[in-house]
Formats: C-alpha cells, sequence, structure tokens
C-alpha cells in the first residue's frame, strides 16, 4: 500500500501556507516534516488527514499488496486508515486510564493489535490504569496517548508533535516504536521540530514561517 | 454508539456540576415565580404547566453550548471526525445528544413533579406536564445540537447558541404547553398536540445530528 500526495496546498484566508507538496511513501517509509513554528506542519498533517480541506491537490491511499496486519484493500479516505496523533491527547480527566483507553480501542474498531493493559505495558505505565487521567503528568498523559496508537491496527500514523513533552528516555521507546511500526510495513508522517531519532526516514523541510 | 453514551454519561456523572446547575436553575425560577404573580392559587394553577415549560426550556438551554466544546478542546471531536469512516459523525451526534439528554434532560423532567407543586397545580396537570416535557425535551437537545455544533469554534459562544436555538423550540414549547393545558382543560384536546409533540421530536431527532455533523466538520477546517 501507499500514501500518494500530490500538488497539496492549503490555505488559511489569509493566503497560501504551502503549495505544492507532493511525495509517496510506500509501506515500511516514514517522512519527517521539520521547520520552524508556524511553517505549516501541523497544517500539512491536518490536510493529510482529511480534517482540513486542502485548497488544491489530494491526499489518498492506495490499497493491496501489504504485510500489515489487519490492512484492507481499498480505503475511502486516509483518515480511515490513519492514526492521528494530533498536540492534543483526546482524553477525558475525570475517566481512568483505562477507560479512556478502551473508548478509543471501541471507537477504532478494525483489528485489536493489543488489549489495554498490553498497551500500558508498552508505554510502562501499567500502575496508572485505574487513576483519573487528570492524575497524570504531562509526560505520562503523552505516553497514553502514545499508546493508543498500537491498541489498534492502522498502517498509517499521522504524527503532530509526537513527542513534546517527553522525557529523554521515552523520546528513545517511542523513536523504537516508530521504527518498530516501519518494519511492520506501516507509514508514517511525523511533523516535528524536535529530533526524532529513527534512522532511515525520509525529510521534508518546510523554510521560515509564511508572512 | 453505546460506547459514547456510556462514555458521556460517566464524565456527567463523575464532573457534578453540570447535572446539577439545570435542576438548581429549573428550581430557581420555578421557586421565584409565585413571589412575583403573588398568592394567588387559581392563578398559579393556571399558569403552572406554561411556567414549568419555560422553566425547563431555558434549564435545558444552559448547558448546551459545551456540548461539543469540551471534546473540541481536548482533541476528541477531531479524532471523531476522522473516525467517521467506522461511525458517521451524524450517529456520533445522535449518541452524544442522548447522553446529553439523559444526564441534563431527564433530571427536568424527574423533578418537574415536586416543582409541579410548588404552582399549585392538579395531579392531572402535573402528571400532562411531565409526560409532555419527557415527550419534548429530546426535540430542544437535537436542535441545540446544531446550534452548538455551528457555535463550537466560538469561545463563549453560549448566550449565541441560545439565541440562534430558541426560534427553533417554539414549536416545541407550544405543542408541549398546548398538550398539557389539554389535559386538564375540558374542550382542548390533549393527543394531538400531543403527538405532534412526538413527531417534533422524531423529525428534529433525524434533522438536527445530520446539520450538527455538517457543521462540525466544517468546523475543523
Amino acid at each position: 500500500m501507499r500514501l500518494v500526495v500530490t500538488d497539496l496546498a492549503a490555505d488559511r484566508g489569509s493566503g497560501p501556507i504551502f503549495e505544492d507538496v507532493s511525495f509517496t511513501l510506500a509501506g515500511g517509509e516514514g517522512l519527517l516534516v521539520t521547520g520552524p513554528n508556524g511553517a505549516g506542519k501541523s497544517t500539512l498533517i491536518r490536510a493529510i488527514a482529511g480534517l482540513l480541506r486542502p485548497s488544491a491537490g489530494q491526499a489518498v491511499v492506495e490499497g493491496g499488496d501489504s504485510d500489515f496486519p489487519g490492512v484492507s484493500d481499498d480505503y475511502p479516505e486516509v483518515g480511515a486508515a490513519a492514526h492521528y496523533l494530533g498536540p492534543f491527547n483526546a482524553m477525558k480527566p475525570t475517566l481512568t486510564v483505562a477507560e479512556n483507553l478502551a473508548f478509543w480501542q471501541k471507537l477504532a474498531g478494525g483489528t485489536m493489535a493489543l488489549t489495554i493493559d498490553e498497551g500500558l505495558e508498552y508505554v510502562g505505565l501499567t500502575h496508572t490504569r485505574d487513576l483519573p487521567f487528570s492524575y497524570l503528568s504531562t509526560g505520562q498523559r503523552r505516553r497514553i496517548a502514545i499508546a493508543r496508537l498500537v491498541l489498534n491496527c492502522r498502517p498509517i500514523w499521522l504524527l503532530d508533535e509526537p513527542t513534546s513533552g517527553l522525557d529523554a528516555a521515552s523520546e528513545r521507546e517511542f523513536a523504537s516504536l516508530v521504527r518498530e511500526h516501519l518494519d511492520y510495513g506501516g507509514i508514517v508522517v511525523a511533523a516535528t521540530h524536535l529530533p526524532l531519532p529513527v534512522e532511515g526516514m525520509k525529510r521534508l523541510e518546510f523554510a521560515g514561517a509564511a508572512s | 454508539m453505546m460506547s459514547i453514551i456510556l462514555r458521556d454519561i460517566r464524565i456527567g456523572a463523575r464532573a457534578g456540576g453540570g447535572m446539577l446547575i439545570g435542576i438548581l436553575f429549573f428550581l430557581a425560577v420555578i421557586a421565584v415565580v409565585p413571589f412575583a404573580v403573588g398568592p394567588d392559587l387559581n392563578l398559579l394553577a393556571r399558569i403552572g404547566p406554561a411556567i414549568l415549560w419555560i422553566g425547563a426550556l431555558l434549564a435545558s438551554l444552559l448547558g448546551l453550548e459545551r456540548l461539543f466544546q469540551a471534546d473540541r478542546e481536548d482533541g476528541s471531536l477531531d479524532r471523531m471526525i476522522l473516525h467517521d469512516h467506522e461511525h458517521p459523525l451524524a450517529l456520533t451526534v445522535f449518541a452524544k445528544c442522548v447522553a446529553h439528554w439523559l444526564t441534563t434532560g431527564l433530571p427536568l423532567v424527574i423533578v418537574s413533579p415536586a416543582l409541579g407543586l410548588l404552582m399549585n397545580m392538579q395531579p392531572a396537570a402535573i402528571l400532562a406536564t411531565s409526560v409532555t416535557l419527557l415527550a419534548g425535551t429530546p426535540a430542544i437537545t437535537f436542535i441545540g445540537a446544531t446550534g452548538a455544533a455551528l457555535a463550537v469554534a466560538l469561545p463563549r459562544g453560549g448566550l449565541l447558541v441560545s439565541v440562534m436555538v430558541l426560534p427553533f423550540v417554539i414549536p416545541v414549547l407550544i405543542f408541549g404547553v398546548l398538550a398539557a393545558y389539554g389535559a386538564v382543560e375540558n374542550p382542548a384536546p390533549f393527543m394531538q398536540p400531543f403527538l405532534l409533540l412526538c413527531a417534533l421530536t422524531l423529525f428534529f431527532a433525524v434533522l438536527g445530528p445530520l446539520a450538527a455533523g455538517a457543521a462540525l466538520k466544517a468546523s475543523s477546517d
């Protein structure tokens, strides 16, 4: 399977944010989008996910021919094939960690990769299982949001500043998680201004902020 | 869909606040009316159903703006929009409305008989008002969902939601009060306005979530 982005452009009323972004990622390939604040990295991720209507161009998933577990041949849109890890964690402060994760796992549907407990073990936060989400520290919250990625099989990961708030050790763990996902035949698009130490990822550099 | 309903009910029950604020506001409205109108028991009994309906209407408008705003602020809304493929957004909105009504609308219906006593209403009138509230308040939630979805991106859009939604809930109010009067005043019919009220609820149960879903999708741009 492939993620094909052709001539993508986004416009937020005050002029174009980026134009003519084209790339193709096959299974096992990742793309690191870097650039200063305000360069349009998040906007690119949102446009690929389908959360923002691009002013030109398109992003599509070409299905078929993949070893990735639970992948279907035909996706109507990128959002259906992708996990989107945005700047917010999308967890409810009053619910427990397990309740939050169970809800998203159920909503995402498809093939379950890991159970909640296995997912928590993955990010090393098993002891927080029954704590309300609001009790967690910033880094722990981020790790719980990352745990969601491994609960359901989705071939494409769209990551927007995935490592914000993480300490150095967790950052390395996250990098190895991304590596593992790529090895399975997944696709990763990550927007970040922090270096993400994953080898073999392509790079897309956004120049200075659009003024 | 069940998982969304269960989640939202859990949040509503745990966060406290929302559910009680509606009831307290309802109580406050009903409690001050006798002071304003005066100790004329017959008059109170006569305007009782209308006052109960107005109180319930305003109380249900109170919490509407939070319907989607909390989900937008913490990023949940983005993910729900992305899950459109497995769970159509209109159904997600419908589930959220059901949960919202169960946590804010239903408690109003449950306390309405007690508040009816404050208005010196007859048992038949109290029963009729509660039944019409039970049938009519879901419509307010479904209409309100559209308003809440349109204003979701606006900070402090609460009053705007109420102003946008009010014209559309007026038919619900008219038929609700009409049916409640029909049950106690002899020549007036109960069944016809009550069935129209039910029809309004069913109609908006379809139209509201569809419109709100479209509005939410547009708001993520």
